[in-house]
């Protein structure tokens, strides 16, 4: 598991990925969200308005996040907790280290968290000499892989049952080797039946948060195995580690967000479990932390404020917009190689570690618009891809030869007479060259498209010489 | 007829914003005396419709003129529909018929019901609908060729939809991606006729279809 990306060998990386037949296999199942998605929708008639009032909160938080943020921290102080600013991934590596050594923590169960692989935390931790331990499910299954994860929300989507069920054999040694696990049933019994030692024997629990609540200094994680709430209620101490865009202004606001996110996510009304948590036990509390603490962490997200990138940090990560992405169908989460994918990935990658190292990602689209048709929180996600396309040209990152064929296209596009002469004289020596046969197999400088496909020749003569043949007729 | 050239999307969607712009300005001012300004292609019109405003989001000036310009601008057959209230054609077509929705005309302007209307007054033309009609071919201008191997990869999966449908010709309105989808269906060896809806609405499906030879190709 590492955050060292390479998003910059993004071809390399989908051209391995197409041509693995086991991940082919695995990433069907990526599509099953869809109908889920638009049944959930449509038995809701107010969720198209939802969706408008989801945006709307965000973008008010986002307006006056210094304040939120700061009503946020008081509370949680006020309800015992403790808050730590981290303005990038290492701070906030050294803030959780710091815990550790502080409370001799020799063991840390984890619920799942995208924050948490963005910092790397689990190799931190494993350098350090404290053992991670990932609870939910997919998490568990990737972290035996040594894998990170390759959906936001379904971080093993590209394993088979087959390979869980070969993970479990190699690392579950203790067990007995005749044990039958062809059952996901049984694979899940067997996890649940190690996980549950180990949430009993945690020195720390870390969970991230879908949601940060500014009234309240509540966190709110949201579930389908319960995996979250053993992680934050056993550990002697829980530590919420969590980026600034999560903050909410109410819980009102909370709940508005809830109700568009599972049912984006995975077609759900609501996840299984919806958590809340405000600061540590108090007197009287049967159980819960002694001790809570937040971790907050920036890593170029303020720097997004105000920017053309600014509507990318309403995301509630649901994941529906890799969902529906024919791009990420194709080839999955790991071949993006950083810690997002997808669309929602393809713009927010050159945002966290620079436009040199993510932008291949926000070109690999066909902006065919189906994340933005999907995305709850309304972010125009092809167009902001566009405003990455724009940087890399500001900043002649655009390789040579696209950029030097664009340099010609555009010489004749804005001379529209010689593009007149020029568009005519190409579709004559196509045709020509077509040989009446009406296609080409191959064509010199024409090889990125015809070594898949047949490339049609040109028939009869441009649309404006057949205007200016008609209307002269006609007159 | 005004002096056009391109519409500019390859320019925009390559990140070269400022020549997307001069063209931009260019193809306002060549249609300044038009009412209205039809393109047989979703992605064109939408580029004009939608993102010629985008363009000039920072000068107040340019961007009124755009935001005039992008109303007057209307893909081909909802124009038809939408516009001009045609509700049926006179055109005749023997075959079985399905259609693609290309990305931007679905998405950006909303053009779905309109073809299927038309279509289905052709007389002899059956219309089926494959699955997954609104998915994206895999064309996506030069995605195509940037990234040869995924687009291969989502128009073959397009191609597979298509044959299962069962249609012999296959109907979209926007030439990438007919194109792209011709060009995979010929190479793979499937026997569907590829064409722009505009050709089957105009009962001008006498020329041959997309990429098919014009005579008897010599031996």
């Amino acid at each position: 598991m590492t955050v060292a990306p390479t998003s910059t060998q993004f071809k390399d990386n989908a051209h391995e990925a197409l041509n693995d037949a086991r991940l082919q296999r695995a990433l069907v199942h990526a599509r099953n969200f869809i109908p889920r998605r638009s049944a959930a929708a449509e038995r809701m008639p107010e969720f198209e308005a939802l969706r408008d009032s989801a945006r709307d909160i965000k973008n008010h938080t986002l307006a006056h996040l210094d304040l939120y943020l700061e009503a946020y921290e008081k509370k949680v102080l006020e309800t015992g907790g403790h808050v730590h600013w981290a303005r990038d991934a290492e701070h906030a590596r050294k803030i959780f280290l710091d815990l550790c050594h502080a409370r001799g923590a020799k063991r840390v169960t984890k619920g799942k968290s995208m924050i948490s692989e963005e910092i790397g935390l689990n190799a931190a931790l494993e350098a350090d000499g404290v053992e991670a331990v990932e609870t939910d499910l997919g998490e568990y299954i990737i972290q035996l892989r040594g894998e990170a994860p390759s959906h936001i929300i379904a971080p093993a989507i590209h394993v088979t049952r087959d390979d869980v069920e070969a993970d479990f054999r190699k690392a579950h040694r203790d067990l007995p080797e005749s044990r039958d696990l062809s059952q996901p049933e049984q694979l899940l019994a067997e996890a649940r039946g190690i996980l549950r030692d180990k949430f009993l024997t945690a020195d720390i629990g870390v969970t991230g948060a879908n949601f940060l609540i500014a009234e309240t200094g509540t966190s709110v994680i949201v579930t389908n195995e319960g995996n979250g709430d053993l992680t934050q209620i056993l550990p002697k101490v829980h530590v919420v580690i969590a980026s600034l865009e999560k903050i909410v202004p109410t819980l009102d606001d909370a709940a508005q967000l809830l109700r568009v996110l599972a049912r984006s996510a995975t077609g759900q009304d609501m996840s299984v479990y919806t958590t809340l948590s405000t600061g540590p036990r108090r007197p009287g509390d049967v159980d819960g932390p002694e001790d809570y603490h937040v971790i907050l962490l920036d890593n170029g997200r303020s720097a997004m404020l105000g920017g053309p990138f600014e509507d990318m940090l309403r995301c509630i990560r649901c994941g529906a917009c890799m969902n529906h992405c024919p791009v990420y169908h194709q080839i999955g989460g790991h071949a993006y190689g950083w810690v997002y994918p997808g669309p929602m990935g393809a713009v927010l990658t050159p945002s966290l570690i620079g436009v040199a190292e993510g932008g291949q990602l926000p070109n690999a689209s066909t902006f065919c618009g189906r994340c933005e048709q999907v995305c709850p929180m309304r972010i125009p996600l092809p167009k902001m891809m566009r405003h990455w396309r724009e940087r890399e040209f500001e900043r002649h990152l655009t390789p040579a030869g696209a950029r030097y064929g664009l340099g010609v296209w555009a010489f004749f596009a804005r001379r529209p007479t010689l593009y007149r002469l020029a568009t005519q004289a190409a579709m004559r020596a196509l045709k020509l060259a077509s040989r009446n046969r009406g296609r080409f197999a191959s064509l010199p400088l024409a090889g990125g498209w015809t070594a898949h496909r047949d490339l049609a020749a040109p028939q009869g003569s441009t649309f404006q010489a057949q205007w200016r043949a008609r209307s002269g007729a006609t007159r | 007829m005004p002096t056009q050239t391109c519409c500019g999307q390859p320019a925009y969607n390559s990140g070269d914003r400022a020549t997307a712009r001069a063209i931009a300005r260019q193809t306002i001012l060549a249609f300044a005396d038009c009412d209205y300004i039809v393109a047989p292609s979703g992605s064109c019109s939408g580029m004009l419709a939608r993102h010629y405003p985008e363009l000039f989001d920072d000068e107040p000036d340019l961007s009124r003129e755009a935001l005039a310009f992008a109303a007057k601008c209307h893909e081909l057959v909802s124009f038809l529909v939408d516009v001009m209230g045609v509700s049926a054609v006179s055109a005749r077509y023997d075959g079985v018929a399905t259609y693609h929705d290309s990305c931007s005309g679905l998405r950006e302007l909303g053009v779905k019901t309109q073809p299927r209307q038309l279509l289905a007054s052709v007389e002899g033309l059956r219309l089926v609908e494959m699955q997954d009609s609104e998915v994206c071919c895999g064309f996506g201008g030069t995605f195509a060729v940037k990234y040869g191997e995924l687009s291969n990869s989502i128009v073959t999966e397009k191609s597979g939809k298509i044959e299962a449908s069962g249609a012999d010709t296959l109907l979209a309105g926007d030439l990438g991606c007919l194109m792209n989808m011709a060009g995979k269906m010929q190479r793979l060896g499937r026997n569907v006729k590829v064409r722009h809806v505009a050709e089957v609405l105009a009962g001008m499906t006498d020329m041959p279809a997309i990429g098919e030879p014009e005579t008897e190709p010599r031996k």
